[in-house]
C-alpha cells in the first residue's frame, strides 16, 4: 500500500527574468517501509520537492496523498497538525530546540500531541536508548557533538509515531563515522520497526544503504532505481 | 501551558546579556519615571498645602453672597446645627472660623491698606501654625486684644512690638470701623504677599471692630487627606443650602489648579518621550531575537507546533522582561522615594527666590501616592505587552520553507 502518493506535482518560482522549475511534474509512489534516498546534484529540486512532500511548502500543480488524504487541501492549522501527527522531520543541521535537553527535545513532540507523562518518559527512554544516546539524556544540544544531535533529532522526528521520516541531507554536516553510525541506526529502525524513511542525499554512503533510490535532475524524476 | 511559561522563560535566559540590558533599559524606565511623578505630585501637594494653610482652607463654608461681593455685611453666624452638619462628615478634621476684612493701617504718619483676619488663636495652630511664623513678640492668645503684623508691613509702618497700630475701616452695614491695638508681635511669612499685608487679631477682638456680633466672614474646614476633597465636598453640598455656599480650594484658585493641569500635560509629554525610548529600546531587542531564531520558529512549526502555542511562547518570553524590568524598577523606587519623602531637597539660588516669592517653601518635596508608582508600572508594562505583540504577529505570518533556510 502507498504510503505516499505523488501525482503531477510542481513548483514554479516566477523570477524576475527567468521561471524557475524547481519541481517539474512529477508522479511517484512511495511504499510502506521503504527506505528511499532522493539524490541529485545541488539546485536539482530535492529539498523543495522534500518540502511540497513534507507539507512545508505548497506546490504549484499537483496533489500529495499521505494514507490517501490530499496533503495541501488541509487548511493552515489542521495541515500543522497533520504533520505533527504524519511526519517525521530531521534536517540537515538538526535543528534541535537549543534550550531543551536531548531528553526533553524528543517528549517535546509528545507533549504537543498530549501524551501523557508517564508515556512520554517510557518512549524517550526507549528511543534515546536506541540512538545510543541512553547516558546523553540530560544534555543540552550545545554539549552534544553534531552525530549525537543528528541522533537526538532522529529520536525526536521518531517519537510522534509518523506514517514516514523526511530527512534533508542528515548527513551534509557528519563525519564519516557519525554518518556511518546515523545510517546504521535508521536502517535499523526502517528494518525492526517498518519505518518509512525518505532522504535527500548527495552521500554516496547513504545512497548505497538506501533500497531505493530516486535521481532527481532539473525538477523532474531521471532515474528510479529499486535494489 | 506550563510547559510553554518554561520554554520561555528558558529561552530568555539563552543571552543572558541581551535579557539583562533589556531589564535594566525597563528598570531605569520606570525607576526615573515614577522619580519624576513623585516629584511633580510632591510639588503640587506642597503648593496646595501652603495656599491650603496661609490662605483658603481646603474647604470653606461662607455666606451665599459672600465670594461675589466680599463685604463685612455678607458675614454669619456659625450656628450649632451648621457646626453639627460640618463636624458629620468624617473627612473633615478641623473647623475654624474667620473674620477677613480690609481696612487702614496707620501709624503716627505714614497708613497703608491692608487686610485684617479675625482668628481663633488655639485653633489655627493646627492649620496655618502662625506661631511658627513670628520673628519677634509673642502669639496671640484667647481673648488678646492686640495684633500680629507681617513683617513688611511693619517695616513700612515703622513699627515693632509693642507699639501701637492704627485700624480704621468700614464696619457692619456702614459703620466706622476703629481702633487702636498693641502690637504683639511681628510675623515673617515665606510670602511676600502676606508680609506686606497682613494683620492677625483674636476673632473677637476683629468682631467688636467691625461691630458684627458673632459672625464670621466664612469657616475655614480642613480635611485630613487632600484627596478626600471631592468626597467631602459632595457630603457637604448635600448638607448644607441656602444662605450657606460651601466652596473647596479649587473653586477660590482656579488659577493654581489650571498651572498644576497645564504643568501635568507638560510632565506627560516628558513622560512620553521617557515611554518612547523605552518603547524602542525593547522593541530592538525583541526583533533582534526573532530574527535570530526564525529558523527555529520555523522548525517549531514544521515538526507540528500549532502557531498559537509558540506565539505564546514568544508573547511570554516578552512579558517575562517587562515583569522583571517592572517589579525591578518598582521595588527600587521604593527606597529612593521613601529617602527623598522623608528628605525633601533644599532648593537655593533663584529656585528658592521664587519659590519664596510665591509663598512656598524653597523645598523640593517628593510624594508618596500609590498612583505615582502604579501608574509608571502599569504604563511600562503596557508598552511592554503591546511589543509583545511583534512576535506574536511575526509567527503568525512566518513562511515555514524560508524560515527554515534562514
Amino acid at each position: 500500500m502507498s504510503v505516499i502518493e505523488i501525482k503531477n506535482l510542481y513548483k514554479i518560482y516566477d523570477g524576475s527574468e527567468v521561471e524557475v522549475r524547481a519541481v517539474n511534474g512529477i508522479n511517484l509512489n512511495i511504499e510502506e517501509g521503504e527506505f528511499t534516498a532522493i539524490v541529485g546534484p545541488s539546485g536539482s529540486g530535492k529539498t523543495t520537492f522534500l518540502n511540497l512532500v513534507g507539507g512545508l511548502d505548497k506546490p504549484t500543480d499537483g496533489k500529495v496523498f499521505v494514507d490517501g488524504i490530499d496533503v495541501w487541501s488541509l487548511k493552515s492549522r489542521k495541515l500543522i497538525d497533520f504533520r505533527l501527527h504524519n511526519i517525521g522531520f530531521v534536517f540537515q543541521s538538526y535543528n534541535l530546540i537549543p534550550v531543551l535537553t536531548a531528553k526533553e527535545n524528543v517528549e517535546f513532540i509528545m507533549q504537543l500531541q498530549g501524551w501523557s507523562r508517564k508515556d512520554r518518559i517510557k518512549r524517550t527512554g526507549d528511543l534515546l536508548k536506541a540512538v545510543g544516546l541512553a547516558d546523553r539524556m540530560d544534555s543540552r544540544p550545545a554539549k552534544l557533538s553534531g552525530g549525537q544531535q543528528q541522533r537526538v533529532a532522529v529520536a525526536r522526528a521518531l517519537a510522534s509515531k509518523p506514517k514516514f521520516v523526511l530527512a534533508d541531507e542528515p548527513t551534509a554536516n557528519l563525519d564519516s563515522k557519525s554518518t556511518e553510525n546515523l545510517l546504521d541506526i535508521m536502517e535499523k529502525l526502517n528494518q525492526e520497526e517498518k519505518i518509512t524513511f525518505i532522504f535527500s542525499t548527495h552521500d554516496a554512503r547513504v545512497i548505497k544503504k538506501a533500497r531505493r533510490v530516486i535521481t532527481i535532475e532539473d525538477g523532474r524524476i531521471l532515474k528510479d532505481e529499486t535494489k | 501551558m506550563k510547559s510553554n511559561l518554561r520554554l520561555a522563560w528558558r529561552n530568555l535566559w539563552r543571552n543572558k546579556r541581551r535579557t539583562l540590558i533589556t531589564v535594566a533599559s525597563i528598570f531605569f524606565g520606570v525607576l526615573l519615571a515614577t522619580l519624576m511623578s513623585s516629584m511633580q505630585e510632591g510639588s503640587y501637594s506642597s503648593m496646595i498645602n501652603n495656599i491650603v494653610k496661609f490662605y483658603s482652607g481646603y474647604i470653606q463654608v461662607q455666606h451665599e453672597d459672600y465670594w461675589d461681593t466680599k463685604t463685612i455685611n455678607n458675614t454669619f453666624v456659625p450656628t450649632d446645627s451648621l457646626i453639627d452638619e460640618i463636624t458629620s462628615v468624617t473627612e473633615v478634621t478641623l473647623i475654624t472660623p474667620r473674620l477677613e476684612s480690609f481696612a487702614l493701617a496707620s501709624s503716627e504718619e505714614i497708613t497703608r491698606g491692608c487686610m485684617v483676619i479675625g482668628i481663633d488663636p488655639e485653633k489655627e495652630k493646627e492649620v496655618m501654625d502662625i506661631g511658627k511664623w513670628v520673628s519677634d513678640g509673642v502669639y496671640l492668645e484667647q481673648n488678646d486684644r492686640g495684633v500680629l503684623v507681617g513683617f513688611d508691613l511693619a517695616k513700612y509702618l515703622e513699627l515693632s512690638v509693642g507699639d501701637t497700630l492704627v485700624l480704621i475701616g468700614q464696619g457692619y452695614h456702614g459703620t466706622t470701623a476703629a481702633g487702636v491695638f498693641p502690637i504683639r508681635g511681628i510675623l515673617k511669612f515665606p510670602s511676600p504677599e502676606l508680609n506686606k499685608q497682613s494683620i492677625y487679631l483674636e476673632l473677637k477682638t476683629a468682631q467688636e471692630f467691625y461691630s458684627v456680633d458673632q459672625q464670621v466672614t466664612f469657616m475655614v474646614l480642613m480635611l485630613e487627606d487632600q484627596y478626600d476633597l471631592k468626597k467631602a465636598m459632595r457630603k457637604l453640598s448635600n448638607q448644607i443650602a441656602s444662605p450657606y455656599a460651601v466652596m473647596t480650594w479649587e473653586d477660590m484658585h482656579p488659577e493654581l489648579l489650571q498651572m498644576v493641569e497645564a504643568d501635568r500635560a507638560g510632565a506627560l509629554i516628558m513622560k512620553a518621550i521617557l515611554y518612547i525610548i523605552i518603547a524602542f529600546g525593547v522593541l530592538g531587542t525583541i526583533m533582534m531575537l526573532v530574527m535570530e531564531r526564525k529558523r527555529e520558529m520555523g522548525v517549531m512549526v514544521a515538526i507540528g507546533m500549532q502557531r498559537s502555542k509558540l506565539s505564546w511562547i514568544l508573547f511570554f518570553e516578552t512579558i517575562y522582561i517587562g515583569l522583571i524590568g517592572v517589579i525591578a524598577g518598582f521595588t527600587g523606587s521604593i527606597p529612593l522615594i521613601a529617602y527623598f519623602y522623608h528628605n525633601p531637597i533644599p532648593l537655593t539660588g533663584d529656585a528658592a527666590r521664587t519659590m519664596e516669592e510665591m509663598g512656598i517653601e524653597p523645598l523640593m518635596y517628593f510624594s508618596w501616592l500609590p498612583s505615582v508608582f502604579y501608574n509608571q508600572v502599569i504604563t511600562v508594562f503596557i508598552i511592554t505587552a503591546l511589543i509583545a505583540l511583534y512576535p506574536v504577529i511575526t509567527s503568525y505570518r512566518l513562511k515555514v520553507q524560508l524560515a527554515l533556510k534562514a
